[in-house]
């Protein structure tokens, strides 16, 4: 189960959190409570919204509240359960009205962007969907022959140019292949940037209008891939990507490291993005629509749900 | 690059400034925002607080200070701290390499190991002359031997590639054959790309400690993400823990990452930062300077070093005076030895390096001299008359040995010397209208400010 596969990896290092929690639900002083809470949080990189949540925690101590074992714990899951999102109704990515339905995927350099898309053809194709994919990275030395490697092993079909082409004019082209083959599914891959590089950003834009000018509503996913060891500047990521191309969900890769993409709890407060998927590992499996609540639980909890019932 | 990490600190650190000496309870509060910018910086949580530890030790412990306010003391403190957990004595490449010296890449996945590897190979070359092997061990991710192999062509520097899948292809075999090769080629450096791995993966761990015992490298660098968050040190460590780290390789700060991955990964793997990559092409490599970097982070205008900062506002309007000249043509060995006298000055070339229009792209003389080079080049000059060295092309034959013979080093480095400084010259010239486009020496110096750069060749962003 995927679950147990990211239980394991989160398990690793769990270690110190499991020690602060430990400290967190014994009977302690204000102090060290306030203590214990800022280093569980800020260890799993949640960011900006830690101290907003430690003011709360210590009004709450201060008012007499939380002081139980187990409470302060309670609480603190909770809280952040409502300020991280999910994809709605479960669903990570509703097809159009009409075929096909194109999705964008965008993100910095080696943030996992065209591993994270051989995995979620794998995943539309398990779904019994007739996937392209297209190979608008013409910039990076061997990008296209990366995403070829992986079409083969797909059995997909990829629509490239060659090296130093217009990826705008790719992905036009990876459209009306689409249409004239009456794919269910189209994936645009694209070459990795950094959101502050202004001329790439604009680049960003010109493909997404070109699709869009080629076929309405396109794309009618951006999907924006972080990696779980970024640290803050997730959220200028997500802010100056969405800036650009509109953003619709997030692919949070590399999870099965010891980090704990705890950043996109503060992306989903501050940018209001949910999460959509998570990577898992280097192979086309490795992959799993996002859950809140387990991504919480394996975040926090120090008892291994993978043995439970 | 590591702006907002210098941003956030400024604002924290607000509360230590004014002319008064600072309350107990003062001076923890202002220290749980510091440590709170530092923690939103990225910086890792055991760091942040052993550094502001520190910093309270130094300002409630220690003596106060006469005549020295307490923001004074405060910044003084942060600088000190600073310095200590970025400094260090090692250099970027290893003391006594074999030959030919062998490099070793290590990382997580998406790192920047591979671009890296190519930068590094470009630097060798472009900074040391010296012949550079790349081997491309990252049998693993697709198509990633591709990659370097066309890295290789772009920059015309050999590689050794196998092809992945096939019999007794491994990480392991592929670099060892790659260390043959250079053996037998007369190669002086080589330098291996790996694939990148998960730090708990144990079985790939234990693949790359083998691929160190068979070629046994001079130096393994650990290549870094600087967008990454707490996870940096953890990583960091247990890398060090499998291989024996030279140093470390901060990459992609061209973005504005906050950087304190740096500051943790110092601290806890007790490894130097080694370079720094700075963009996407593979020009852009720079050797890393704690005190630059840690003086930088803690650069809040009027509070530190007031007379540094009046000092370099001299320092830029001269600078900004020869830059427009030389931009005209007028380029005389006078002005490379001034050049190289301010660098030496500044701790860096690098800045003015940036400055220097184009100067990353010539072969010539800026790009291969480094620190070690300097006095050799500053020998020669100097063993020039006045004369020759306001009109160089003077220089002739018999003046070279003379030339040679004061500066204790061969006519062939004379040679090097006024060769370089020819393309220079012909290089500011042609390039020299296009650039300052008729602005004043006013707007150059407005634009010095505001961007911290004089204007650039396309494609060669100058180096803030
Ligand atoms: N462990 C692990 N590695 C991953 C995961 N996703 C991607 N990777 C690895 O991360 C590295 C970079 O992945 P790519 O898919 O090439 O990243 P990218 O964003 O397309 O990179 P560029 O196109 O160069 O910007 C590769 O070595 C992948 O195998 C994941 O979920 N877990
Ligand atoms: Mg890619």
């Amino acid at each position: 189960m995927v679950f147990a596969r990211l239980q394991a990896g989160l398990k690793r290092t769990r270690n110190r959190i499991q020690h602060a929690m430990r400290r967190l639900s014994g009977d302690r002083s204000t102090a060290d409570t306030l203590d214990a809470l800022e280093e569980v949080l800020y260890t799993a990189d949640v960011g900006p919204i830690s101290a907003e949540l430690l003011t709360q925690a210590e009004a709450e101590l201060k008012a007499g509240r939380l002081a139980r074992p187990g409470e302060m714990e309670g609480w603190l899951r909770e809280r952040l359960l409502q300020t991280i999102q999910g994809p709605d109704a479960g669903d990570p990515l509703p097809l159009a009205q009409q075929a096909p339905t194109v999705v964008l995927v965008v993100g910095v350099n080696g943030a996992g962007k065209t591993t994270s898309i051989a995995k979620l053809v794998k995943w539309l194709q398990d779904r019994k969907l007739q996937v392209l994919v297209a190979a608008a990275d013409t910039y990076r030395a061997a990008a296209v022959e990366q995403l070829t490697i992986w079409c083969e092993r797909l059995g997909a079909d990829l629509i490239k140019s060659q090296h130093g082409a217009d990826p705008a004019a790719v992905a036009h082209d990876g459209v009306e292949a689409a249409l004239a083959r009456g794919a269910d599914v189209l994936v645009v891959d694209t070459a990795g940037r950094l959101h502050t590089q202004k001329n790439l950003m604009a680049e960003l834009e010109k493909i997404a209008r070109v699709l869009g000018r080629k076929l309405d509503g396109a794309p009618h996913h951006t999907l924006l891939v972080l990696d779980a060891t970024t640290g803050q500047n997730a959220i200028q990521q997500a802010r100056l990507f969405g800036q650009r191309v509109p953003l619709s969900g997030v692919i949070l890769s590399k999870l099965d490291g010891t980090a704990k993409g705890g950043a996109v709890i503060s992306v989903g407060r501050e940018i209001g993005l949910p999460v959509s998927f998570v990577g898992l590992g280097e192979s086309l499996d490795d992959f799993a629509v996002f859950q809140p609540a387990e991504f919480v639980d394996a975040l926090f909890d120090p008892v291994d749900h993978a043995t439970a019932p | 690059m590591l702006e907002n990490l210098q941003k956030s600190l400024t604002t924290a650190l607000e509360r230590f400034r004014g002319p008064r000496a600072l309350s107990e309870k003062e001076v923890q509060e202002g220290l749980r925002d510091v440590r709170r910018a530092l923690l939103e910086a990225d910086v890792h949580f055991q760091v942040a607080k052993q550094f502001t530890e520190g910093v309270r030790d130094k300002l409630l412990g220690g003596e106060r200070l006469k005549g020295v306010s307490g923001s004074q003391q405060a910044v003084h403190a942060f600088h000190q701290e600073l310095v200590a957990l970025m400094h260090s004595d090692e250099p970027a490449l290893p003391k006594n390499p074999g030959h030919p010296m062998v490099l070793l890449m290590a990382g997580l996945q998406g790192a920047g190991k591979t671009t890296t590897a190519a930068k590094l190979a470009l630097w060798l070359r472009k900074r040391q002359n010296r012949k550079v092997l790349l081997a491309a061990c990252d049998l693993q991710r697709p198509a990633a031997v591709d990659q370097l192999v066309t890295l290789g062509r772009q920059l015309e520097i050999d590689v050794h590639a196998e092809t992945p899948g096939e019999r007794g292809v491994d990480p392991v075999s592929v670099a060892r054959r790659a260390l043959a090769k250079a053996k037998d080629g007369h190669y002086d450096a080589v330098i291996i790309d790996s694939a990148g791995r998960l730090h708990i993966d144990e079985e790939l761990m234990g693949e790359i400690q083998a691929v160190c015992g068979a070629v046994k490298p001079d130096a393994t660098y650990l290549v870094l993400d600087s967008m990454t968050g707490q996870d940096a040190v953890e990583s960091a460590r247990s890398f060090s823990e499998h291989l024996d780290l030279h140093g470390v390789i901060l990459t992609k700060i061209d973005g504005d990452a906050r950087g304190g991955a740096a500051l943790s990964v110092r601290q806890v793997t007790g490894k130097p930062l080694a370079f720094l990559g700075t963009g996407e092409t593979p020009a852009d490599l720079e050797e890393f300077q704690a005190e630059r970097v840690a003086s930088r982070i803690l650069d809040m205008g009027d509070v530190v070093g007031l007379v540094e900062k009046a000092q370099e506002a001299v320092d830029e309007e001269a600078q900004v005076e020869d830059y427009m000249r030389l931009m005209q043509g007028r380029f005389t060995m006078e002005d490379l030895l001034s050049q190289f006298k301010m660098m030496r000055k500044m701790g860096s070339m690098k800045k003015l390096l940036g400055m220097l229009p184009g100067a990353g792209k010539m072969s010539g003389l800026l790009d291969q001299v480094d620190d070690r080079e300097f006095s050799r080049v500053e020998a020669i000059i100097l063993s020039m008359t006045p004369k020759e060295r306001l009109h160089p092309e003077l220089i002739d034959g018999s003046r070279r040995k003379r030339i040679s013979r004061g500066a204790g080093v061969e006519v062939a480095d004379v040679n090097r010397l006024y060769k370089s400084y020819q393309q220079m010259q012909k290089q500011m010239k042609s390039m020299g209208k296009m650039l300052t486009g008729g602005r004043s020496k006013k707007r150059m110096l407005k634009q010095l400010n505001q961007k911290g750069r004089l204007p650039g060749m396309p494609g060669f962003p100058g180096l803030s």
